[in-house]
């Protein structure tokens, strides 16, 4: 029997576990999907949380992009830095992780304090 | 993220209560909205705050710009409800598969054999008579109703106690003979046409649907059809 997901959005549940790795201390950076366009897999509100060894829960993407983006969360975590990503098939980094539904995302990704 | 908004955000999405997280995304200052107010550091003018709660208001997550800036409207609702009236076959296949599309669930039935733990097990159960159990509940307009049982005396308080509300979803199970005396028993209460016409009898959308799993994914699919009529 499937559980009762506590969600709408698809992203509750990453930010509350981006919240007790923070707790316990780890470095985090999360990650949201801001903008969609064409056949994106996940709506806007995405969410990907990262913490300081590159472990991370959640998707922005079907699997195409989010080794790069944890590679981003990770200079975040860094700088103290927000960024903003594009990634689609006009993207040479995108086209290299495999963009391959067609559609173009954009990804902002912030430390957490 | 400021720890400070993380934790006023957490607070109100464990109160359930809606908010929004506005962030300017060129500089990744933010806002976090509730009932109009805004904490944090991102400065945001009286239609800018509107723009934002509008977003909010329609529940969907989105980039919008406000003047030369570009802001994401991150909309955090509690989930959207589906409150069942009926603990009956359907409502077994109808209340795993609303969890599946994020519905908190609730099954309303004072019949204590038939809403048992053993035969929910995902689900809030409510054995409180049906329209004291809607009034408890107060169904919102992000609230689903349906009602399965197709016993007047079961389906007609808590269709009352809809109609009264803002649900977005109003559904009845029943034949369309069913359905045409339970309109004429709810307008001997005094509802109007007008309001009658809120409910959707026979309920579901017409795809020849027969097993209970079916009819599950018939009402599913109108309640789905009715809650993103403006996502197009």
């Amino acid at each position: 029997m499937t559980q009762a997901m506590p969600f709408d959005s698809g992203s509750d549940d990453v930010l509350t576990t981006a919240a007790a790795w923070r707790a316990k201390g780890r470095q985090v950076a999360l990650a949201t999907v801001v903008t969609t366009w064409g056949s994106s897999p996940r709506p806007e509100g995405s969410q990907l949380a990262i913490d300081d060894t590159g472990a991370f829960v959640g998707s922005v993407s079907g699997g195409c992009i989010e080794g790069a983006v944890v590679k981003e969360g990770l200079a975040a975590m860094k700088d103290g830095r927000p960024r903003l990503l594009d990634f689609g098939v006009s993207n040479e980094q995108a086209w290299e992780v495999g963009l391959a539904c067609g559609g173009k995302v954009q990804v902002f990704v912030e430390p957490m304090e | 993220m400021k720890r400070k908004i993380l934790e006023a955000l957490q607070a109100a999405r464990e109160a359930r209560r809606p908010v929004a997280l506005v962030t300017d995304l060129a500089t990744g200052e933010q806002a976090l909205l509730e009932s109009g107010e805004a904490l944090g550091d991102l400065r945001l003018a009286d239609d800018a705050l509107a723009a934002a709660m509008q977003v909010l208001e329609r529940d969907t997550s989105k980039a919008i710009d406000i003047g030369n800036r570009r802001v994401f409207v991150h909309v955090y609702n509690p989930p959207s409800r589906l409150i069942v009236v009926g603990a009956v076959h359907i409502a077994q296949a109808l209340a795993p598969m609303a969890s599946l599309m994020g519905y908190a669930v609730t099954i309303v039935d004072p019949r204590r054999a038939f809403a048992t733990d053993a035969r929910f097990p995902t689900v809030t159960l409510s054995d409180d008579w049906p329209d004291e159990a809607m009034e408890k509940l107060s169904p919102d307009r992000r609230t689903a109703v349906v009602t399965l049982t197709h016993d007047p005396k079961l389906d007609d308080p808590a269709l009352a106690v809809a109609l009264k509300s803002p649900a977005f979803y109003i559904g009845s199970l029943g034949s369309r003979r069913t359905h045409a005396s339970r309109l004429q028993r709810l307008t001997a209460l005094g509802f109007s046409e007008a309001e009658l016409a809120r409910i959707r009898g026979p309920v579901g959308l017409d795809i020849n649907a027969i097993s209970p799993a079916e009819i599950a994914v018939s009402i599913l699919g109108q309640i789905t059809e009715v809650r993103r009529k403006d996502a197009k």
